[in-house]
């Protein structure tokens, strides 16, 4: 005997789905949503950005207080924004990868090789000659070269991972080791000077100041951001990040090519890192192999910082955004504190693990 | 050519490596036709409506949508052609919010990808309160997936799947997680999918919700079609006793 159902046809709710999907599939005009702004929901779905804004800010404060002639002068300032876009403008596109619940080591490896690759066209076309116009034109192409050949090491790096299906951490320890040995192979691990750089427009596009106060570098990494930001936030690109950081199988399930995805995520870091390396060198208009090797955990400990998750699926653009400011100001702040030198690992590594466990304790209040 | 079917495979078989999921299968949905697939714990029920939806593609055989053959079925060729499914795994993405869930791998965008985040967020509490019926004050358009009760989501899986003009609705055991009341609901919403002239391939557990609202049976058993039955021509009690033969021996005879 089949068991009566004792609830009546009225009640079902999702009948109506049916109903509505035969008479009209997505109609023109429907009520808009709108929700009257709420401070508490507000603070409740922006924790994690609210919770490093609050680190930024308790930080700053602190560093006002205890030396405020070195804080409260301009000069600080445009410091931490020569010195800081150098690998925050890394930790940007390197947040996309860890949304999408993958991890790129080789970052800091394909600064340099994006360098060889801009001086060996730069060699190359010496037959241009060497005035101002035929330098310009030399130093634009090497610059395409360079960014082109992050774009395909990242891309690499994502047809590993993605068609081989090997673990991202692994495939990246072993690039990263690949590509500085290639700039080390390449180079034959020699520094050289870029000075012809200066007499191009590039220099000043790359790494000059404006007004004497704003470094370009710092425009540059504002720029990156926003890019980033719409490409996270308002993009199918940037959907399909989170829905396949957040759980691939599913992702899968409904059509997300979350392989092609992560291809471009990797593609994302591999032409920002060469850009980075492009404007870390032409700041001192010099090469050197080893570039790049001492921002590898900054970098990444500047994303877990501003609260986005290992696990994937969650994290924001304007969290590291704050993180990397963190990262960058904590070596200067502690000597201007007047602290010893020795201190700034001590104080590096008690404040990311702070911040973890409150963006741990806040993740798990929001949920 | 009145009598083509929604759906066809012919031939159709799925290895894993040396493990063979299934094996010449053979299996037809009429329009209009809610039919339902019985079978035990790894016959490849899941397999096979896997290889419907895409996700899987078949070691051999032909998939035919309203007569045409398809190659290269791909999860987004099929949702063209009209299948939605509701996945046993319910495919939710659960730290996203509701309305990033029910466009998952839909997204309303313009030519260059940019995304219609209101015009979505606008959709989704339409659907949400003319159609889920949800009126907790925890559930909105930006409320997130993870929070919500097994029938909640289940309401979000279901909901997706109809918003996008199904013409075939695979549900793969939708009832399970469910309370009694929830699953009751279910049962009915099936029956509205024939109402609405739809089709549906029902995948249960429970041999009851399968017998109530499916116009055929199929069984499947270690990978093969052991057979199938009208639900109008076969009782209940008849139906167990064969799955119970099936289950021991492989066959109905």
């Amino acid at each position: 005997m089949l068991p009566k159902l004792a609830v009546s046809i009225s009640e079902y709710k999702w009948m109506d789905a049916m109903n509505s999907q035969t008479n009209e599939t997505l109609p023109a005009v429907t009520q808009r949503y709108k929700v009257p702004f709420n401070f508490r929901r507000f603070v409740r779905t922006n924790s994690a950005q609210l919770g490093i804004l609050g680190v930024f800010l308790g930080l700053w404060l602190t560093f006002i207080i205890s030396a405020p002639s070195t804080f409260l002068s301009p000069r600080i300032y445009t410091a931490f924004m020569t010195s800081t876009p150098f690998f925050a403008i890394m930790a940007i596109p390197l947040t996309v990868i860890v949304i999408a619940k993958e991890m790129d080591l080789s970052f800091p490896s394909i600064m340099a090789m994006g360098m060889v690759a801009f001086s060996f066209v730069y060699n190359q076309t010496a037959f241009m000659g060497s005035t101002t116009a035929s330098t310009t034109l030399r130093v634009g192409l090497a610059i395409i070269a360079a960014l082109l050949t992050g774009a395909i090491i990242g891309w690499l790096n994502g047809i590993i991972i993605v068609k081989v299906g090997i673990p991202s951490l692994v495939v990246t320890i072993g690039t990263q080791f690949f590509w500085r040995g290639a700039v080390l192979v390449l180079t034959s691990g020699a520094n050289f000077p870029l000075e012809y750089i200066k007499s191009t427009i590039f220099y000043p596009l790359f790494v000059g100041k404006i007004g004497g106060f704003l470094p370009m570098q710092m425009v540059w990494l504002i720029i990156v951001t926003i890019i980033v930001w719409v490409l996270l936030n308002r993009h199918r690109f940037g959907a399909h990040v989170y829905l396949t950081g957040d759980n691939i199988n599913s992702a899968e399930l409904m059509g997300v090519n979350t392989g092609r995805t992560r291809i471009q995520a990797f593609m994302l870091v591999g032409l920002v890192s060469a850009f980075a390396g492009l404007i870390s060198s032409f700041y001192i208009a010099y090469f050197w192999p080893n570039m790049g090797s001492g921002y590898l955990l900054n970098t990444l400990a500047s994303v877990f910082l501003g609260g986005t998750s290992v696990f994937g699926g969650t994290g924001t653009i304007l969290g590291t955004f704050l993180g990397t400011f963190i990262i960058g100001s904590i070596d200067a702040a502690t000597v201007a504190v007047g602290l010893t030198g020795f201190l700034t690992q001590l104080i590096y590594g008690f404040i990311i693990v702070l911040s973890v466990i409150m963006h741990t304790y806040l993740r798990k209040r929001g949920e | 050519m009145e009598e083509e079917y929604r759906l066809e495979l012919r031939n159709v078989s799925k290895s894993f490596g040396e493990v063979k999921a299934l094996e010449d299968i053979d299996f037809k949905l009429g329009r209009n036709e809610i039919v339902g697939l019985l079978g035990d714990n790894g016959a490849g029920k899941s397999t096979l409506i896997k290889i419907i939806t895409g996700y899987h593609r078949p070691t051999s055989g032909e998939i035919y949508f309203n007569g045409q053959k398809v190659d290269h079925l791909t999860v987004p060729k099929a949702r063209e052609l009209g299948v939605e499914t509701v996945y046993q795994e319910r495919a939710l993405a659960e730290l996203q919010t509701l309305w990033r869930n029910i466009f998952l791998g839909r997204e309303l965008c313009n030519s260059l990808g940019f995304l219609d985040i209101q015009r979505m967020r606008d959709e989704t509490n339409r659907l949400m309160t003319q159609s889920m019926g949800f009126t907790s004050q925890a559930i909105g358009p930006d409320s997130r997936v993870g929070k919500y009760s097994g029938g909640e989501k289940q309401g979000v899986a279901i909901v997706r799947a109809l918003f996008f003009e199904a013409e075939i609705i695979v549900l793969d055991e939708p009832t399970m997680g469910l309370s009694l009341k929830e699953a009751a609901k279910l049962v009915n919403f099936v029956k509205g999918i024939k109402q609405a002239g739809k089709s549906a391939i029902f995948i249960d557990h429970n041999i009851f919700h399968v017998y109530d609202v499916a116009d055929r049976v199929v069984v499947i058993d270690r990978g093969k079609v052991a057979g199938e039955f009208l639900t109008k021509n076969i009782g209940l009690n008849e139906l167990m006793d064969k799955m119970v033969h099936v289950a021991e021996t492989g066959s109905f005879d």
